[in-house]
């Protein structure tokens, strides 16, 4: 990376630099409990869902107003996806979901802001909310279903010479589970952020060389449209995350189907 | 000198290549959301039901690409 | 190698890692984070998600029961309009007895009339009959007598004596042929 930026006389490319994690307060190590711009951004998430699902709802208006309408859109959304995928008794961990829908969905758009720094770009985040959902969903399938919850790897309807390696295929995919979980998150939000940060990089072109009276508008406008896409994948990663989560308690609700 | 200069190379390389990785998850993202088309224009009434499992589908192949991009990223930042 | 440029390079990075690779700010993240989530699933299952469920479900009640309100509404505008519709026939049918009656009544009343005018032109036709046979008999006997009584003075004009009785017999005679 420094070579190429250096050999281009006074480009820089940092694209990985905006996802450095330091204190929020002076320039110490970093323990366990200091405050850092994840902390920050985390707890700018946490404000703005106070605001939408808390205070925007606290009228409990029947003709809501534009917040609560907002809140109630995305519970009825919530709500019907963890009905009509994990099935009826489900619903007792719709908030479990939306806990995670509403942290990465703000998280992400939060993240888009310029100048701000997204927690769901960082393997440790992402690590921990998926293993934390396949620890759960792993424990409640055993805990509900006891060995029957094996027969999620044993396929009934399989010739029985296959089924053994079916088993072992099952079994690695299962596995595979959390690992394609989280880093499906942090890889889209890093991924894009990082191509904003390139494009971004070409940008200050113009200022030293005549080809940047090319290069520099095409860069701005491809700055806006990844970011619109940027603004689509936010949206749509915490929807897939959410929608495997609850199709992971499905499996382990119904282990049979 | 010259070891740590072909490793430096040969990691360029090796993330280039990993980018190919990106490319087959757009095809796989393609195929997926042609074929859901394709069925939804036959069957429209059908189609509402199955965004989710659109969605799902989209995921899966994404994914794969995403893994492509963290190689060539390791290999760019952490090797 | 790359990574001790952009060791300068970049101040303050850990080296030419990714920072996402950087085990020591981890504990760190999943901390903060377990906070985030614990406070944020605490204020959704406690707060939020209950009252937008009730608000919710609390619209839809209010709704299905304006809808049913509505519904007997108009069923109530329905019965009331078959009851006027009903009255209105009702009104209408008794009405058309009435005309009946009445038209019955004067049928009634004019045949009786008709029966009695009738009857008492038939009094008066007979009368008038009677009187008109009487009339006749009374001219016949008169045109007899004056008859006879011309006879009797043409008999002396002419100078023979007249003899009642062959008058009387000669015009009786003469009137009958």
């Amino acid at each position: 990376m420094a070579e190429t930026a250096h050999s281009e006389g006074g480009l820089v490319f940092h694209p990985l630099d905006q996802f450095q994690i330091h204190p929020l307060f002076g320039d110490g190590p970093i323990s366990w409990y200091t405050p850092t711009n994840a902390t920050l951004w985390m707890a700018l998430a946490l404000l703005a869902i106070t605001l939408v699902f808390v205070v925007g709802s606290s009228a409990r208006a029947l003709i809501p107003t534009r917040m609560q309408s907002v809140g109630e859109i995305m519970y009825s959304f919530i709500h019907n996806m963890v009905e009509d995928v994990a099935g009826h008794d489900g619903a007792r961990y719709f908030p479990m979901i939306m806990t995670l829908f509403l942290f990465i969905l703000f998280v992400n758009f939060l993240g888009l802001l310029p100048g701000s720094f997204t927690p769901t770009s960082h393997i440790a985040v992402t690590a921990v909310l998926g293993f934390g959902v396949f620890i759960f969903v792993t424990l409640l399938g055993l805990y509900k279903h006891g060995l029957g919850f094996l027969g999620l790897f044993w396929m009934k309807d399989a010739p029985l010479i296959l089924r053994p390696i079916i088993a072992v295929i099952e079994l690695i995919s299962y596995f595979v589970r959390p690992v394609s979980h989280s880093i499906r998150l942090a890889g889209n939000i890093m991924a894009g952020h990082a191509v904003i940060k390139v494009f971004a990089a070409f940008a200050p072109i113009i200022l030293i060389s005549w080809i940047g009276v090319i290069v520099t508008p095409v860069s701005i406008l491809a700055i806006t449209a990844i970011y619109a896409l940027e603004v689509l994948v936010a949206g749509i990663q915490a929807y897939v995350f959410t929608i495997l989560t609850c199709v992971y308690l499905k499996d382990a609700l119904h282990p049979g189907h | 000198m010259e070891l740590a200069a072909a490793a430096a190379m040969g990691k360029f390389i090796g993330a280039g290549l990993a980018a190919i990785g990106s490319g087959a998850a757009a095809i796989g993202v393609g195929a997926v959301a042609g074929n859901f088309l394709a069925g939804a224009l036959r069957n429209p009434s059908a189609a509402g039901s199955q965004t989710a499992t659109l969605f799902i589908g989209l995921a899966f192949a994404e994914a794969l690409g995403i893994f492509a991009f963290l190689v060539a990223l390791l290999l760019m930042f952490a090797v | 190698m790359a990574s001790t440029t952009t060791e300068q390079a970049s101040e303050g990075a850990s080296g030419g890692m990714m920072p996402q690779l950087d085990f020591s700010t981890f504990p760190n993240q999943i901390f903060w984070l377990l906070v985030t989530l614990v406070i944020l699933y605490v204020l959704l299952s406690r707060v939020a998600l209950p009252r937008i469920g009730g608000v919710l479900a609390q619209r839809k009640g209010s709704i299905t029961a304006d809808l049913r309100a509505a519904d007997e509404a108009k069923q109530k505008a329905v019965d009331a309009e078959r009851a006027y519709n009903d009255a209105l026939a009702r009104a209408r049918s008794e009405a058309g007895k009435i005309v009946a009656e009445a038209k019955a009544d004067i049928q009634k009343d004019l045949a009786a009339e008709t029966v009695k005018a009738d009857a008492e032109i038939a009094v008066k036709v007979a009368q008038a009959a009677t009187a008109l046979d009487e009339i006749r008999a009374g001219a016949a006997d008169a045109i007899a007598i004056v008859a006879k009584d011309t006879a009797a003075e043409l008999v002396s004009a002419l100078g023979g004596k007249a003899e009642t009785a062959a008058i009387t017999a000669a015009v009786t005679a003469r009137l009958k042929g």
